[in-house]
């Protein structure tokens, strides 16, 4: 369908109809961007092209626009604005965190995480041990919830920096900041937090945590991929990551990718305006999606669900069925989810996370998430409840019949 | 005129921006259709871009723009390793050079060759600078200040002999003049999506196949490994629009804007005494005219510009910031600190027309006479 083969032809890009009809619950994969964030984009791959370090009013406009995206980010965090690096998405941002304190404290070769870290945590520390770091990975119980007694334990004077996400983008699971900080900060050890998944979701106010380095990425709030944020707290040491021109108070060098940054500006307001109400509509859509499941398919359970969770997220296990098979089905009815992370998607591995919470392969490789945004109605939770269940069973059946061929 | 700062997003680019941000946005790495609808044009823009540069399409690795791609070209490879030396030059862009000034804060020695009064490396001097721990060249295609374009295809030559690998940044050659690996064998070469009229923030790294690196962004393991984090699917797709439509347009804009920067030179050499084109003017990117204008400071003169809708840039945009005379010109060219501190980059683009250039003519020579007379005035 898609053209440019072997010539400069142009391609011809064409969704399908199914495309634009589909309903979306892979939102913690990815979100669209909202009409307003594109809205307000546009000036800045267009007239106000210039790049912010040029000294004509071109590109003073260009800066203009970044001051004023930081302002809205660093307003949404309460944090100053010049603790605001931008970067090209949170993979990035984490890169940066972790390596850049790293880089700063060479003395020192422990770092502490989680089991249950997004890869970009999980796959740098497994690099980092291969290059003479010792990296603890702290473990969580059957519900999801860190072990902060392990936690507690695992630092050492040797530690350089730990890295824990706030909320799981698998589960939704949310992570007890507050003792987190205490923990960590008691022993003076820099902390690093994926928060990915909070930003809309979850007010953050990093006046009130000694969180040292956040972790944001626009394409999870309708912001561009492309995108995102690296908080540093004023006095963090850290070496920059990407080299050159000095951009980002030269912690993050390369022209400002400026309509991205404007969009995620816009991105951050108009995510403000959907917590509290907004939010809440979404976790009763989300209950209902979840309650109306597990009545209506028998074996079928949510992970993590005596945790404090995201309101937008449910990770559910269909017991004996493969979660590939279920995707499958949904995807030619028009229905996106996901059954872990996308970013893994492909290997078929159960979850690590699952693996962390000890839920037993069975259950894990039959794990769907659904993850919702403030586009998600009614209608289309209704639309799920009513094709879902045919086709967990036909598949079962189908398994049955395997099971009984097999014997 | 500042083209070579950064240029707008082409309309038909802007029109793909649109139509995938809207219609298109899954993750390319989920399962379900709106996902496999995000790879398919993650795959299209890497044909572009592989079409464009001559190359097969996995041998592109998408990037944020051009410093990420020399950053992960340059510490790639040096990571690889644990000691050894670097062949660079004087007259890189600050994403080279800095990188080639950290690695040498470690087990690293490099070696930053000069340039001749035109603002070109000798090939030669590659060649004597190569010794036997050398592992890397570093050589820009063409120069972002002066336009030089350097002697890539000798260096590549050269670097193939001994068994060294090659990566130049082409950031400002592609899409002014034929940039091929097919024909010029360098193994690693960048670009950057906002100087060829696509969208800031993205860019690429053409890999040649066999040439390892070390992955400097780890996660979900996009880009074959080597650089996580999930792809800016609008911005890649307008990265291969860009390559498409810059290729294709290659010789008529090269023309047009050959011929608009000589007669915006002549016109300046006619109209102002003491000025100087810097460079050889015959192996120039043809949409760029470094211009020295002696006793002005082109700090003064980009302001004054810039006040009669005219903007221009004194260097490299991104060294805007820090002060101090042009190293491409004053370590690299030789010009004198007062030659450099007046010199103006003029870089035309696709909308610039003969109208911009006679008006030019108009305002240029009174604001430099009058910055001179100042200059006089207070030295006396």
């Amino acid at each position: 369908m898609l053209a440019g083969q072997g010539a400069l032809t142009e391609g011809a890009f064409n969704p399908s109809l199914d495309v634009m009809d589909a309903i979306y619950f892979d939102n913690n994969a990815t979100t669209r961007i909202a009409p307003e964030v594109f809205d307000a984009m546009v000036p800045y791959l267009t007239d106000v092209y210039g790049n912010p370090s040029s000294v004509h009013r071109i590109g003073a406009r260009a800066g203009v626009a970044l001051k004023d995206a930081r302002e809205k980010v660093a307003a949404h965090l309460n944090c100053r604005e010049a603790e605001i690096t931008f970067t090209s998405c949170a993979t990035e941002s984490n890169n940066a965190a972790i390596r850049g304190v790293l880089q700063a404290a060479p003395g020192k070769r422990h770092i502490v995480t989680t089991a249950v870290e997004h890869p970009s945590v999980l796959e740098l520390c497994k690099h980092l041990e291969g290059n003479g770091y010792d990296v603890t990975y702290v473990g969580v119980d059957g519900e999801g919830r860190l072990n902060l007694d392990a936690l507690r334990e695992a630092l050492t004077q040797e530690t350089a920096l730990v890295s824990i996400m706030w909320s799981n983008n698998e589960t939704g699971v949310i992570f007890p900041m507050d003792d987190i900080v205490d923990i960590v900060k008691n022993c003076g050890v820099p902390l690093h937090v994926d928060a990915v998944q909070m930003v809309a979701k979850i007010p953050i106010d990093l006046s009130k945590t000694a969180i040292d380095l956040l972790s944001l990425s626009g394409h999870k709030f309708h912001a561009p991929k492309g995108v995102g944020a690296l908080f540093v707290r004023r006095g963090t040491r850290m070496r920059p990551f990407i080299i050159g021109g000095g951009q980002e108070k030269n912690r993050r060098s390369g022209t400002e990718n400026v309509a991205g940054i404007v969009g995620m500006g816009r991105a951050v307001e108009l995510g403000v305006r959907y917590l509290g109400s907004g939010v809440e509509t979404t976790r009763r859509l989300r209950d209902r999606l979840e309650a109306g499941i597990l009545s209506a398919i028998p074996n079928t359970n949510v992970n993590g669900a005596l945790s404090e969770r995201l309101p937008n997220t449910t990770l559910i296990n269909f017991d004996g069925i493969e979660g590939e098979a279920i995707l499958l089905l949904m995807d030619e009815e028009g229905m996106c989810a996901s059954s872990g992370s996308a970013c893994t998607t492909g290997a078929l591995e159960p979850s690590h996370v699952l693996k962390a919470m000890g839920v037993p392969s069975n259950l894990a490789h039959g794990s769907i998430r659904f993850s919702l945004s403030r586009y998600t109605t009614e209608d289309e939770i209704n639309t799920v409840l009513e094709k879902l269940p045919p086709i967990v069973e036909r598949l079962a059946s189908f398994t049955n019949h395997k099971r009984a061929g097999e014997r | 005129m500042d083209y070579n700062a950064t240029t707008p997003a082409d309309k038909e680019v802007l029109a793909l921006i649109n139509r995938i941000t809207t219609e298109c946005y899954g993750n390319p790495s989920s399962s379900h259709i709106l996902g496999r609808m995000s790879r398919a044009c993650l795959d299209d823009a890497r044909r572009k871009v592989a079409v464009s540069l001559e190359c097969d399409d996995d041998e592109i690795c998408f990037t944020t723009g051009g410093s990420e791609s020399d950053n992960l070209a340059i510490k790639g490879v040096a990571d690889g390793r644990s000691c050894g030396h670097i062949v660079s030059t004087c007259i890189e862009h600050s994403a080279v050079k800095r990188t080639c000034d950290y690695l040498a804060t470690r087990n690293f020695s490099v070696t930053c060759l000069p340039v001749d009064r035109m603002g070109c490396v000798d090939p030669k001097h590659v060649e004597e600078a190569i010794r036997d721990d050398t592992f890397l060249i570093t050589m820009m295609w063409a120069n972002n200040e002066t336009g030089q374009i350097q002697p890539v295809e000798d260096v590549a030559r050269i670097a193939r002999e001994h068994g060294i690998t090659f990566h130049t940044d082409a950031v400002q050659a592609f899409g002014k003049i034929p940039v091929s690996v097919r024909s010029v064998p360098v193994d690693l070469l960048s670009i950057s999506g906002h100087k060829i009229y696509g969208p800031k923030g993205v860019g690429a790294l053409y890999i040649r196949r066999g040439v390892e690196l070390v992955t400097q962004v780890h996660g979900g393991g996009q880009e074959q490994g080597l650089r996580s984090g999930t792809e800016n699917v609008a911005g890649c797709a307008a990265l291969g629009e860009a390559c498409r439509l810059c290729t294709n347009r290659l010789d008529e804009w090269a023309q047009k804007l050959g011929g608009l920067r000589d007669e915006l030179e002549r016109g300046i050499l006619e109209r102002i005494p003491e000025t100087t084109v810097n460079g050889d003017p015959v192996r120039r990117v043809p949409n760029t005219s470094s211009i020295s204008f002696h006793g002005v400071d082109s700090s003064q003169l980009v302001v004054r510009l810039d006040e009669v809708g005219f903007a221009v840039s004194g260097g490299s945009a991104c060294k805007s910031t820090t002060e101090g005379p042009s190293t491409v010109l004053t370590m690299g060219m030789g010009l004198s600190a007062d030659e450099a501190a007046g010199t103006i980059r003029f870089s035309l683009g696709h909308g610039s027309d003969a109208s911009h250039v006679a008006q030019m003519h108009e305002v240029l020579p009174g604001i430099v006479e009058q910055l001179r007379g100042v200059r006089s005035e207070k030295l006396t």
